[in-house]
């Protein structure tokens, strides 16, 4: 087994696949609802498997921190109006391949949006870095 | 079929000194006499795990802990499956019944312990499922131990299980498995190593010598002796911060020698025996390592032998680039490097070997290079951090070699 996060983006140069991407506000609300029923039921089928760890949306709004020297507060940056790359949630999937793994990520990139057609977006595939084994030689 | 709730208390747990241990050596000997009269392996796993909680619960009592300890969970999950049988299927109960009486013989127990093994590792299920059902049903260890051992949500992991039990649900119990799917599982299990609060190395072992006691499969003793030939370097693998130490750099004085001599010991005789195997052949290399008392006395071409039957016997790509390191010390780096460079550019760890034998060839650059191309592709934090460090080593210009 092994862990993967799958990466939601919005709004990176990844993130239109077939045709300019509809903004969410302006969907209908059915359709919004839809989308959002959708990712739910798709967490619940990898729950059923026994695949999903965790997974979260996240508030589009972010700040850039970083250290500034002993004794200094943090330097912050942000939040901008227009960000390039925006990660508007994730989900960590313990499965047997990767295979398994892309599966997983092409079902998420199935949503509906406008029209109630799949959205077609992509999702980034990170394995993670886990143990190593026991036996090397 | 619903994943019942686990019993509390476990292992080392003060208040109970021992019961958790007892409790687990006797879960797969229930499961197996229940399964083996008959009943369905979801329900009986099930009824045996509702017997575990009533065991938890009267046994520390005083007095509460009975004369026969398996006779009494045997009674008590039979007692179990029957009450859940009994509106369902009230005539399959009479049947049960009769099923239920007879006590088991010692043949018929260990007959029990490959049977169940060899159905919660069946084909049908997926490595993962394999290795979540044998550590529930057999190995007795609860969902949220399982669960934290593999670092996933519980409810992830009692859907796993309970997936497994339905694949594996309806499959005739009346013949054990091929030993060879059992063994692949629990040598699976040993090489996720400890995370956690669970040492799945010392439960794999613990599975296999039960195995190796209900069985009379050299290979199986051969899989036991690699594990123990392993297990024995366990302190000496990692640095207390966490890093990697290869198997040249090892402090081999923190090596465990009794395990050692525990695992040569089970190896000659499984050898004696003239029917080698794949795991027999792999705990002759780990004994060969663990013989030298320094990485210099290592007896590289008996080594290179064994690696020989190896690859004969279990030919894969990954026993060539571990035979490959074993040419590099007989024949010289430039051999072994003909070898590597021959090897899929994907195997993990190839680049590593490479950078090695480059190293030794007195290529520098090429080795520098070559272990920046292994971190990069390294698929565990530990290996990657150490290759790292084996690149900026080489890169930071000529000094004596360092591990």
């Amino acid at each position: 087994m092994a862990k993967y996060l799958l990466l939601k983006h919005y709004r990176s140069s990844h993130a239109i696949a077939k045709d300019e991407l509809v903004p969410m506000d302006q969907w209908t609300p059915d359709e919004v609802t839809a989308h959002i029923d959708f990712m739910r039921r798709v967490a619940d089928e990898l729950r059923e498997r026994g695949e999903f760890v965790d997974g979260q949306a996240l508030s589009p709004e972010g700040t850039f921190v970083r250290y500034d020297g002993e004794g200094r507060p943090p330097v912050t940056d942000g939040p901008f109006a227009e960000t390039k790359d925006l990660i508007a949630g994730w989900m960590i999937v313990d499965v047997d391949s990767q295979e398994r793994a892309y599966e997983a990520a092409a079902r998420l990139s199935a949503a509906p949006g406008a029209g109630g057609e799949p959205i077609h977006e992509w999702i980034e595939v990170r394995p993670f870095l886990g143990e190593p084994p026991v036996v090397t030689e | 079929m619903t994943d019942q709730p686990d019993q509390p208390g476990q292992p080392g747990q003060p208040d109970q000194p021992g019961l958790g241990e007892v409790l687990r050596d006797l879960t797969p000997q229930v499961l197996g006499i229940l399964v083996r009269r008959g009943a369905d392996f979801a329900a009986a796993e099930d009824a045996v795990q509702e017997a575990l909680v009533e065991a938890l619960r009267h046994w520390p009592e005083p007095g509460g802990r009975p004369d026969n300890p398996r006779a009494w969970l045997v009674t008590v999950a039979g007692r179990k499956l029957v009450d859940a049988q009994r509106s369902a299927h009230a005539r399959a109960r009479r049947e049960l019944r009769v099923h239920l009486e007879p006590g088991p013989g010692p043949a018929a127990q260990a007959d029990d312990t490959l049977l169940l093994l060899s159905r919660c590792c069946h084909p049908a299920l997926t490595p993962a499922s394999a290795i979540a059902l044998t550590l529930r049903a057999v190995g007795g260890l609860t969902t949220a131990q399982i669960a934290e051992a593999f670092l996933v949500p519980e409810a992830t992991m009692a859907q796993r299980i309970t997936r497994a039990k339905r694949t594996v649900s309806g499959q005739r119990f009346d013949r054990p498995g091929e030993v060879g799917a059992v063994l692949r599982v629990l040598y699976l299990v040993f090489n996720e190593g400890f995370s956690g609060t669970v040492d799945l190395a010392e439960e794999a072992i613990r599975l296999t010598r039960q195995l190796a006691a209900a069985t009379d499969d050299p290979e199986v003793d051969g899989l036991l002796a690699l594990m123990l030939l392993h297990h024995a370097r366990r302190r000496a693998r990692r640095t207390p911060a966490g890093a990697v130490v290869p198997l040249a750099d090892q402090d081999r004085s923190s090596w465990d020698t009794a395990m050692v001599a525990e695992g040569v010991e089970v190896l000659q005789a499984a050898l004696a025996r003239d029917a080698l195997g794949e795991y027999q052949a792999q705990a002759a290399i780990a004994a060969l390592h663990d013989d030298a008392a320094t990485a210099e006395e290592t007896d590289w071409p008996q080594v290179l032998e064994w690696y020989d039957e190896l690859i004969r016997l279990a030919p894969s790509p990954v026993v060539a680039l571990n035979r490959a390191v074993a040419v590099g010390e007989v024949d010289g780096p430039l051999a072994a490097l003909r070898l590597v460079e021959g090897l899929p550019a994907d195997l993990p760890r190839r680049d590593a070997v490479a950078a090695w034998l480059h190293e030794r060839a007195g290529d520098r650059d090429e080795a520098a290079r070559r272990y920046r191309l292994a971190a990069e592709r390294a698929t565990n934090l530990a290996e990657r951090d150490h290759l790292t460090r084996q690149a900026s080593r080489l890169n930071r210009g000529p000094g004596p070699r360092a591990g």
